[in-house]
């Protein structure tokens, strides 16, 4: 017989638990960034206007907020696909990298034979591989031998930074190149801008590096919600997430389970190396990355898991990427980095301090009610 | 200061109240614990022995009544307070750190200093001296996952006098006991009240009690229903007492037409990882058209049979057949084999095994079944399929709310369960294998469930139900079998069975 | 001969310099872990404790300015990851991910307002960094030997004190510590505390003395080879501190290595060698290299049920 739980845990009603307590944690992260802005000597309100400006005041910054979209909405999804299985994957910037690592491959050996239509959808297949690849590993570990996967999935991230700078410096480095960067891709490996792509059909925006992966990171949300809620294996999922006793009433085996949500989980975030590598950079490149990985941790959070969530957290956080470089134009005090802390302080109050504002809101919502 | 007077008892409990939310655990208990006497405290499970106790230790602190100790009244805030006035209790999953040693779980919170190396040698000496008077030994150094069960009792019992308790309380210590480290344990208990400890036993059985104690309390439903000297009554007066004499539900049940053998368990045996046998020799035969119930106290096996014949465990030894499909050790089945065979299984514990609280209810109507027609076609769910299957069963089975997208957890308990239920039985299995069926169900729902069961058997389903409810049992069962540390003890006929004969028999009390 | 001497020398003088932070994060990271409080924000912590250390002693001129900074730092990133974990029961690994990305990107926002060098504290000179105590050029500075210290101190409070044993308990079964009386978030408190101490250390020694001020980024990892070294060390003192000059003989070897012709497989690629801490700690974790086994309750908030 278990005694009612403090209050920590109590229940608001369901619209406060979805939509206010979220709203509370950001709005709390972002009153910390405001502090330490002032901190160093700038008007928070200021820093403010630039940064929404500088987010969404022209086409151009719409489109490279879109674009840091894309690759947040990539990692998002690939964070909360494995937590609706219960399993923490912090591996994802090891994974984007190694699934750029496999779309890159697929482009340098075969662009110059295949035409686009044929060339694109399967680089796209070879990042999922390569990126499902690089899950399989800590999740193999967790589900046969145990291994906490938190642990293996971030030393895989720093193998595969190591096994990309030695693959770019001594194999696939394009000749007479002084950068380790590999050759460009020819026409066929290239995703087109979306710029291009709308003129194409007469409409004019600003050139930016907005380009149709998004079309896939959108695909991806469909293909996730579908998988997730409307299929039998996603069923069977989620039940593992929730409750591991129930699955096997069920009759699914965790192992397997645990191998499926991981792959997928890979797959998601090697996406992100379509994005930046066949969509912008047009070769493969070091640390492209660049932080989206652990950003997707906060994006899932944020997001409640759902990829509805996540498209709208993944606007938030490209909008704070493109406006927080503006910002950090506009005002030299203020560095790219304060991107990264309001990041860390969105993982911290939505994660692992969700609850703080609980006792709180109960009061509020008691006096409501009396 | 003149001495206590001789009318002070050791531990006195006046009026103790406590409620967890709706559940009314402890209802006024008041009883005497005199110093120097082995007291019993008997009762089936949920009857709140445990949550008595763990008041009288500050576990839990009591919504009303008083706790007086040697003619005083005591505030119980926490152990710390209950250490403090002597008390000392041993729990039934042991407080002991596995990685440490006798010594080192010994003086843990009763170091006696900043550094570890005096009050180790003090409680080295200590535990000596303890070994001789009480005759518990033990060997310091040892690690505590190399002790067997026994002597890892043992230890428990040290750490409390280590600490200087004069009462002693032990929370169904044989549970985890072979007969022989059983016996040893009274040899133990006798030893210490010789020298003074006022020990109370909590258990429900009969056989220890009437082996050990002075005196007896006997609980039922939170409240405290007899008190005897155990020399003055007998076991069978004890479990009349224990179960009480209950109103059968009256069921109009038309007698079983048995058909052939659907499920067939020979000589199962299951071993954990610590060697305790947690079933032993077990043989059941299930016939279409039979319900045959299960009785016994709780943790005597019934849940690991059921967890072994609805495949989600493998038996160490011993053959199941189902359907004509044999499993063994090696050729272990597993829940989804079990269920295209034609087995059902309503687990006993609906919200940890049987649904997904987070999930719709529409979502837990197909769990377990959630591959292939007619819930996913080409490898999509179908929703609308899906929602119209949740709200049959509702219709059928008189869910209420009918609200198939509704939060499984927002269901009181009985709908919860009369979903399950549904679930199961609407797929008209060929065995249907139940746990608890109306455990945290109301009146209403206990009627109807009883119904549906009784139709499932009536339509050619062999129905298995384990339960510790006694009526329960008594008004489904076309034949009864009792379980006991993990046998099969006995066979009963409802007609010839009644509540001491059966009372006997899941307290162990058969000479069997 | 004398070549041969002062090779050996000269390596390990080197292990040793990088080992140092190693040692000291693997320490306070063993308190934590100990006690049941998964901490994967060592990175963080030391990062945030190096950059106050190069800032404060390149402002107040004082290299022991800068290490008590360096602790007051790490220790509110200590107090934060305890009050998430502890008294909010927060999954410990979000929290951890959360202060490793919010020093990442503190260090460099507070860095670029202080000082305008993009990040970059101004090079440290004299006073402002710790000296050498005995063997001038070799970079002894006292915390290395603290560190070398801190391994049969950290042994000692584990194993010989009161404190350690209650730690210890809490680590494995909180129950079994709050039945017997105690109470299970103080003892965290103080093991969370113990942790931010020696990261704080360890930061300060990075910044102000292995290097002359704070770069972006300058742990590079470290925080998370720590904990391997914990994890392959099985989480005890003397293993994890060879664990940790493992490590550090890795990366000194690592310098040298590059060139070097393997017969049969050519040259050792000097990723290879970065990347081994990370494959021999998911080997060990594999249970390849005998079983790792973590205290029982990390990870775990613990409730009381009352």
């Amino acid at each position: 017989m278990r005694p009612p739980r403090r209050s920590l845990s109590g229940a608001l009603p369901v619209w406060a638990e979805i939509a206010l307590l979220p709203l509370v944690n950001i709005a709390l992260a972002f009153i910390v960034v405001g502090l330490i802005v002032a901190i160093i000597g700038v008007d928070p309100f200021h820093a403010l206007r630039f940064l929404v400006v500088g987010a969404v005041g022209s086409s151009e910054s719409i489109g490279y907020t879109l674009y840091y979209a894309t690759n947040f909405t990539f990692t998002g999804l690939a964070v909360a696909v494995a937590f609706h299985a219960g399993l923490f994957n912090i591996g994802g910037e090891g994974q984007a990298y190694i699934g750029g690592l496999g779309c890159g491959l697929a482009v340098l050996a075969l662009d110059r034979w295949l035409p686009a239509w044929l060339m694109i959808p399967i680089a796209i297949a070879a990042a999922a591989l390569f990126g499902a690849a690089w899950a399989a590993v800590p999740a193999w570990l967790q589900a046969w031998r145990g291994s906490h996967i938190v642990i293996t999935t971030i030393m895989f991230n720093f193998v595969a930074s190591a096994l990309m700078v030695y693959l770019m410096v001594n194999v696939l480095i394009a000749p007479g190149s002084m950068t380790p960067q590999s050759r460009t891709f020819a026409p066929s490996g290239r995703i087109p801008a979306m710029h291009d792509a709308l003129q194409a059909i007469g409409i004019t925006v600003a050139p930016s590096a907005l380009n149709l992966s998004i079309v896939l990171a959108l695909a991806c949300c469909v293909a996730v919600w579908v998988f997730l809620w409307h299929t039998p294996w996603g069923y069977a999922l989620r039940t593992m997430g929730h409750n591991p006793e129930a699955a096997v009433y069920a009759g699914t085996s965790l192992r397997r389970m645990t191998m499926l949500a991981m792959c997928l989980s890979g797959a998601l975030a090697g996406f992100v190396g379509v994005n930046e590598l066949m969509g912008v950079h047009h070769r493969i490149v070091l640390d492209f990355p660049a932080g989206y990985g652990f950003a997707g941790i906060a994006v899932a959070l944020m997001g409640r898991n759902h990829p509805l969530g996540i498209v709208l957290a993944a606007l938030l956080f490209g909008a704070l990427q493109q406006g927080g470089a503006e910002l950090a134009f506009e005002i030299p005090t203020i560095t790219r980095e304060m991107v990264v802390v309001i990041q860390g302080l969105i993982i911290l109050f939505s994660g692992a301090l969700a609850h703080l504002p609980r006792p709180w809101l109960q009061i509020l919502f008691a006096r409501r009610a009396s | 200061m003149q001495a206590l007077t001789s009318d002070a008892a050791a531990i006195e409990l006046r009026g103790i109240e406590k409620s967890f939310g709706s559940v009314h655990a402890v209802r006024g208990v008041s009883l005497r614990i005199e110093t120097g006497t082995i007291t019993g405290i008997v009762g089936e499970n949920g009857a709140g022995k445990s949550t008595l106790m763990s008041i009288l230790y500050g576990l839990y602190r009591a919504d009303a009544g008083e706790i007086w100790i040697d003619g005083h009244p005591v505030e119980m805030a926490s152990p710390r307070d209950a250490i403090a006035h002597g008390i000392g209790m041993v729990h039934q999953h042991f407080m002991l750190i596995d990685t440490f040693t006798v010594l080192e779980n010994m003086v843990l919170g009763a170091e006696g200093g900043p550094l570890l190396a005096g009050g180790l040698a003090a409680a080295r000496a200590e535990l000596a001296r303890l070994a001789r008077d009480y005759g518990l030994s033990v060997d310091p150094d040892a690690r505590i996952a190399d002790l067997s069960v026994g002597e890892q009792q043992r230890v428990e019992i040290l750490k409390v006098l280590f600490r200087g308790a004069r009462i002693l309380i032990l929370d169904e210590p044989s549970a985890v006991l072979t007969p022989q480290e059983t016996d040893r344990l009274f040899r133990i208990l006798q030893t210490l009240k010789e020298r003074g400890v006022s020990v109370v036993l909590i258990t429900h059985k009969l056989r220890e009690i009437m082996a050990a104690t002075d005196r007896v309390y006997v609980m039922r439903q939170g409240r405290m229903v007899a008190e005897r000297r155990t020399a003055d009554t007998n076991s069978e007066e004890l479990a009349e007492l224990m179960v009480g004499r209950k109103v059968h539900l009256d069921l109009d049940k038309a007698p079983t037409r048995r058909g052939e053998i659907l499920l067939r368990a020979e000589h199962l045996s299951l071993v954990d990882d610590r060697g305790v046998r947690l079933l032993d020799d077990v043989g059941i035969e299930l016939r279409a058209g039979e319900i045959v119930g299960i009785a016994g106290v709780t943790g005597n096996g019934q849940s690991e049979l059921l967890q072994v014949l609805a495949g989600i465990r493998a038996p160490s030894g011993g053959q199941l057949t189902v359907c004509g499909y044999v499993l063994d050790a090696h050729h272990p089945g597993d829940p989804a084999k079990m269920r295209t065979l034609g087995l059902a299984h309503v687990p006993e514990d609906r919200l940890r095994q049987g649904m997904v609280a987070a999930f719709e209810a529409s979502e837990t109507s197909i769990l377990g079944y959630q591959d292939g027609p007619p819930f996913t076609r080409h490898y999509l769910l179908d929703g609308p399929a899906v929602g119209a299957h949740c709200a049959q069963l509702m219709e059928r089975f008189d869910v209420r709310p009918r609200s198939p997208g509704l939060r499984s957890s927002n269901f009181s308990g009985g709908n919860q369960q009369k979903l399950v239920l549904a679930r199961e039985i609407a797929r008209k299995p060929k065995v249907l294998l139940v746990g608890q069926p109306t455990r945290g169900v109301d009146i209403g729902a206990i009627e109807f469930i009883h119904r549906e069961l009784v139709k499932a058997r009536d339509a050619g389903c062999a129905v298995l139900v384990v339960s510790v409810e006694l009526d329960e049992i008594l008004s489904l069962a076309d034949r009864i079998l009792v379980m006991f540390a993990g046998r099969i003890v006995g066979e009963v006929e409802p007609g010839r069975a009644d509540e001491r004969t059966l009372g006997l028999m899941m307290a162990g009390a058969d000479a069997a | 001969m004398d070549e041969a001497f002062s090779f050996i020398f000269l390596m390990l003088a080197s292990t040793l310099r990088v080992a140092t932070p190693l040692v000291l994060c693997a320490m306070g990271g063993l308190f934590s872990e100990k006690g049941g409080i998964v901490d994967v924000g060592l990175e963080g912590k030391m990062l945030m404790a190096a950059f106050f250390a190069a800032a404060t002693a390149s402002v107040t001129g004082s290299a022991w300015a800068g290490v008590a900074a360096a602790i007051v730092a790490a220790e509110a990133l200590a107090l934060l990851h305890g009050l998430a974990c502890i008294t909010y029961r927060g999954n410990q690994v979000v929290s951890g991910v959360a202060i490793n990305i919010l020093a990442a990107g503190l260090t460099v926002v507070l860095g670029a307002a202080w000082f305008a060098r993009g990040g970059q504290t101004p090079p440290l000179v004299g006073d402002q960094r710790l000296a050498p105590l005995f063997l001038p050029g070799a970079g002894d500075n006292i915390l290395v030997y603290a560190a070398l210290l801190s391994v049969p101190l950290t042994w000692w409070i584990i194993a010989r004190t009161r404190f350690g044993l209650r730690l210890r308990a809490v680590g494995e079964m909180p129950l079994a510590v709050d039945a017997a009386g105690l109470s299970v978030a103080w003892l965290r408190y103080r093991a969370v505390l113990l942790c931010g101490l020696l990261a704080g250390l360890a930061g300060a020694y990075l910044s102000i003395g292995q290097n002359a001020g704070f770069s972006r980024d300058m742990t590079a990892g470290q925080g998370f080879i720590a904990l391997a070294a914990i994890i392959f060390g099985k989480w005890r003192p003397l293993p994890a501190l060879g664990a940790c000059l493992i490590f550090g003989l890795l990366d000194a070897m690592a310098i040298r290595l590059q060139g070097v012709r393997v017969p049969g497989l050519g040259e050792v690629p000097v990723q290879l060698i970065q990347a081994m801490p990370y494959l021999l700690t998911m080997f060990l974790l594999a249970g390849f290299i005998g079983r790792a086994v973590a205290p029982k309750a990390a990870g775990v908030p613990y409730e009381k049920e009352h």
